[in-house]
Formats: C-alpha cells, structure tokens, sequence
C-alpha cells in the first residue's frame, strides 16, 4: 500500500478529482493549503500599501491506494494538475506501515480497496 | 463631518431660494424626492451584495466592482451627456444639447416636464440614479470572465447610447409616451432595456470556461439576501420616488412595492415546494427581485390587490426560463433576462390588463374594457428589445475592436480579484510581504498568469 500526497492548485482541483473518478481512485481527502514552491509572487495592493504574496493557495489530497492503483494515480493526477507553469505542484508517493477500515476492522489492501 | 454639513447646508438654502421664486414649488415634494434619489442610489450597492454573493469566491470583488465602478463612470457620463440627451427638448426620439455639462439645470423648476413640483437639479440627480442601477444590472450578465478596463468602456458608453435615448422615448416626451405606452417607474427602460442587454452581451462574450462543465456555486447565500433585503427597500425610492411627489400615488406605489413582491414569495416558493419539495434562500432572493421587477410598470397604475395578482403571475414566466436557462448554452450568469428581461415584459403587459382609470386617473387597461391597451404596451417592448438589442451589440463589437472584451482562461482560472484587481476578498494575510519601494506597479506588466500562483 501506498500513500500518494499531491499538492495541486486549487484552480486545477475539478479537473484532477474529474481524471480520479475516471481512473476509478475512489477513497480520498483534501484540505486546502498554503505553500510556496518557487513560483513568481503575485503583488497586491491594498490602499496603497503594495505586498509581495508570498505563499499561494493550494490544494492537498491524499490518496491511499493499493499497489497497482499508484501508476494510474500518479497518471491521472500529472496528466489534469499540469498546466506548464511553475506552481503546477508536487505528487509524493510514500510507503504505508497499516491501514485499517474503522467500519469493518478491514487491515492492508482489503482497507483501501473501494467498497464494490 | 464638517465636509457632510456643507452640501446639506447648500440644499436647504437654495431649496429655500427656490420656494420664495416659485409658487408651485413643494417643500413636501421636494423632501420626499431629496429621500427617494438616496433610496435609488443605494440600490447599486445593494445589487453588487446580490450579485457578490452569486459567484465564486474568487470573483467576489471583480463583481461588486462592476456595480461600484458603475456608480463612478455612469454617473459622471449622466452629468455630462447623458441626462441632456434623455430628458430635454421636444424631439421625438433624442434630447438635445441644451443641459450639456449641466447648463442650465438650476435649482427653479424647468425641466422638461413643466409640472414638477421639486428643483430641476434634484429632478436630474434622482433621474441619474436610475441610469446606474440600470447599468449596473447588466453586468451580472459578464461576470467571472469580461476583462475590467474593457466593462467599464463599454457600459460607460451604454448608459449614453442605450439608456440615454429609450428613456428619451418613454419619459422625456419621445414617440413611445405620444403612442401611449405607460411606464410608472422603468419596467421598460431600465428592466427589460437591461435584461435584453444582458442577453446579448452574454452571447457576444460567450460563456465562462466552467459553464456547463463544472458546478459553479455562490459563495455568500447570506449577501445574496442581504442584496435583496437593501434592493427592497431601495425600490420604494424607485417606485414611490417615480410619482415625483409626495402625494397619494407615491402612497399608492409604495403599497404596490410591498404587495407585489409578498405575492411573488408565495408563489415561487410554492412552485420550489411542488417541484423539489423545498423551498430554496437564492429562489426567495429572486422572487423578491422578480416581484420588483414586475411592479415596476404598474405601480401607481393598478390597485393593491391588482399589485398582489401582477406579483403572483409574475414568478412563473421568470422561474421557468430560469430553468431553461441553466441548461441553455447562454451563460446569462446572473440570470439577469430571466429576472430583468421576462419579469419587465410581464410587468408591461400585465400593466396594459390590470391598470384602472378610476385608480390612476390616466388609463385603463384590458380589465377595464380597454384591450388596445395591451398591443400597444407590447408594442413598446418590442421596440426597446430591438434598439437595446441592436445597439448592445454594435456597442461590444465596437470595444471589443479597441480592447479585449473576455479575459484569458487562464486568469478566469486563478480568478478575476487577483488579475484584474490585484486585491482579494477574503485573504489571511499570511506570507504577505510589505514591499517598499515606491517603484511602478511590477502587476501592471503583463506576465504569465500561471506562474503567479
């Protein structure tokens, strides 16, 4: 099992949950973040006082998959979160210990494959 | 406050002028009228709350900058241009020059309508105030996607191009009022005039990249009802303002303002009730807008429980091309035609079938025995849908070839607050880092949008 953190923009987020559904990736969270990733700062001006934007919103999900559900996880989020521009984000894939289903006491890969 | 007292100490003196030079003059009128401009004017503000609170967070701004900015630019254009070509001289379809720059326009009574009872100047500003809102309600039509600079050329030469003239035609002594079409307060120039606009500059601009695509929700159902609750109470300027006088009519017209929105709430939520099984907050906001809407033409024209039959029919052509419209490919965002446009041509026709002689002193209308009543308010409609239509279309293809009308999908993306205004609605703060230098603005250069976020 595998835990896939992606960070997105927030503008990109109907997209890539669209290319999830499709890819049949059912079991997921988001939160919406802060962050900075090298992009160009965006400038604002509020009665004449001018602010570098240093940190942009995003998007954060996180997806629990089974092992044959990372490659097209990863694929369907880089093919709909990619826009060319710095700031498109990051995916992290990273290695789950255990995974419980709290309804069932379901452990591992029965856990976090979808209910049918 | 000393800037307050000044212009309120300016007008009780030379309303006080006046009254000693002019024996028609009303003290009474006049500060009925002084209320009503500010209850008009404050629609505009109202209307940026109703239509803020109708699109997505990131938008909030650019759409209540529309209605603000309107305040401004249209206004400024009334004073100048505008209120010369709509309400002067004997032409049948334009005024002339004779108040250009406001000569002429003093605080003694002569206006081009010899009967009023207030100062010419306050008749132009309570006037003016009709002209924005006007404006203001076309942009719920553009909004999350028309590029700023290019709203506010294009609306600023609306208000002068489109309102000027059709309310030359109605109010100002044109061919439309000799026809004998009755208009109380603005169904046809402001409503249908707007809701017609609205369409066409939808389809001109074409839809938002989301429309149909995606679900685009409003952010704020609580503002959306604060709108209509400020929209209300503005109206009763609007339609008891419209007597010009402090007098039973505007007593009437009151009374109708009240009636024939309560009705419009009945009915609509009815229709939601048997439809879905509940009643909706947006749904209620619109009916109360729809029920305004529909009285406009009326209001002193027909009796309270008239007011209360014309505010019951009137949810049901606009509610149900409301739903024909959010499964069109016309992205009317705001569904200013279904609101505006069917609600005013409702409102005009239903004028024609329930206005009462022995109610107005003026006309009757099919109930009474007078059915030419009816074709010859439908007539008008027809002639305002044509000119708004037509010259709304010709204005945007004019700005349109001198700048971008529709911004890039890119910055309709990010949205329209940070790229247009280089401001947000609702932002922490957090990581924001004071810049100093007095240097230009680095957001006017142009840059690549995706990479600013």
């Amino acid at each position: 099992m595998k835990l896939i953190v992606a960070i997105v923009r927030s503008e990109k987020l109907n997209e890539v949950l669209e290319a999830l559904f499709k890819a049949e990736v059912r079991g997921l969270s988001i939160s919406r973040v802060q962050g900075h990733g090298g992009e160009t700062e965006r400038v604002e001006t509020y009665r004449g006082i001018t602010v570098k934007m240093e940190l942009s919103e995003k998007v954060r999900l996180e997806i629990g998959v089974s092992d044959h559900f990372v490659e097209p996880t990863v694929r369907a989020i880089l093919a709909s979160a990619r826009t060319g521009e710095v700031g498109d984000g990051k995916i992290f894939v990273m290695p789950v210990e255990k995974v419980y289903r709290i309804r069932t006491g379901e452990e591992d890969t029965a856990a976090v494959t979808p209910v049918s | 406050m000393k800037n307050l007292r000044v212009p309120i100490f300016l007008v009780a003196m030379l309303t006080g002028l006046a009254l000693a030079e002019d024996p028609e003059f009303s003290a009474a009128d006049t500060a009925w009228m002084l209320v009503a401009t500010g209850l008009v004017l404050l629609m505009t503000p109202a209307l940026a709350f109703f239509y803020g609170g109708l699109v997505r967070s990131k938008n909030a701004l650019n759409t209540m900058m529309m209605s603000f900015s309107v305040l401004g630019f249209v206004a400024v254009a009334w004073a100048l241009l505008g209120y010369t070509l709509a309400l002067s001289g004997d032409g049948n379809f334009i005024g002339d020059l004779r108040y250009l720059f406001l000569n002429n326009v003093g605080v003694e009574n002569k206006g081009a309508i010899v009967a009023i009872t207030i100062p010419h100047m306050l008749w132009m500003i309570f006037q003016g105030t009709f002209a924005i809102i006007t404006a203001a309600l076309v942009s719920g039509a553009v909004v999350e996607r028309m590029r700023f600079p290019a709203f506010l050329l294009f609306i600023t030469l609306w208000s002068l191009l489109v309102y000027a003239p059709i309310a030359k035609w109605v109010w100002g002594g044109g061919f439309l009022a000799d026809l004998g079409a009755w208009d109380f307060a603005g169904g046809t120039v402001v409503h249908i005039n707007a809701g017609i606009a609205a369409v066409v500059a939808a389809l001109v601009l074409g839809a938002r990249k989301d429309f149909g695509r995606q679900a685009i929700l409003p952010h704020n159902v609580p503002f959306v009802l604060l709108g209509a609750a400020l929209l209300w109470f503005g109206w009763f300027g609007f339609n008891a303002g419209s007597a010009w006088a402090a007098s039973a009519t505007a007593g009437l017209a009151l009374t109708n303002t009240i009636l024939a929105p309560a009705a419009t709430i009945v009915v609509w939520s009815l229709i939601d009730l048997m439809r879905t099984g509940r009643v909706t907050a947006v749904g209620l906001a619109t009916a109360v807008v729809v029920g305004l809407v529909v009285i406009t033409p009326a209001a002193a024209f027909v009796s309270p429980s008239f007011a209360l039959v014309m505010g019951a029919i009137g949810a049901f052509p606009s509610y149900y091309v409301l739903l024909w419209r959010a499964r069109s490919g016309m992205d009317d965002s705001l569904d200013v035609f279904a609101s505006h446009g069917i609600g005013g041509i409702t409102g005009a026709i239903l004028t024609g079938v329930f206005a009462q002689k022995s109610v107005n002193g003026l006309f009757d209308g099919l109930i009474a025995g007078n059915p030419a009543q009816v074709l010859i308010q439908a007539f008008a409609v027809l002639i305002a849908v044509v000119y708004s239509g037509g010259m709304t279309f010709a204005l945007l293809k004019l700005v349109g070839a001198i700048t971008p009308l529709k911004a890039p999908i890119k910055e309709e993306g990010v949205g329209m607050d940070i790229t247009q205004h280089g401001e947000e609605a609702y932002t922490s703060g957090e990581g924001a880092i004071l810049v100093n230098t007095e240097s230009a603005m680095p957001a006017a250069k142009p840059k690549p949008v995706g990479g600013t976020d």
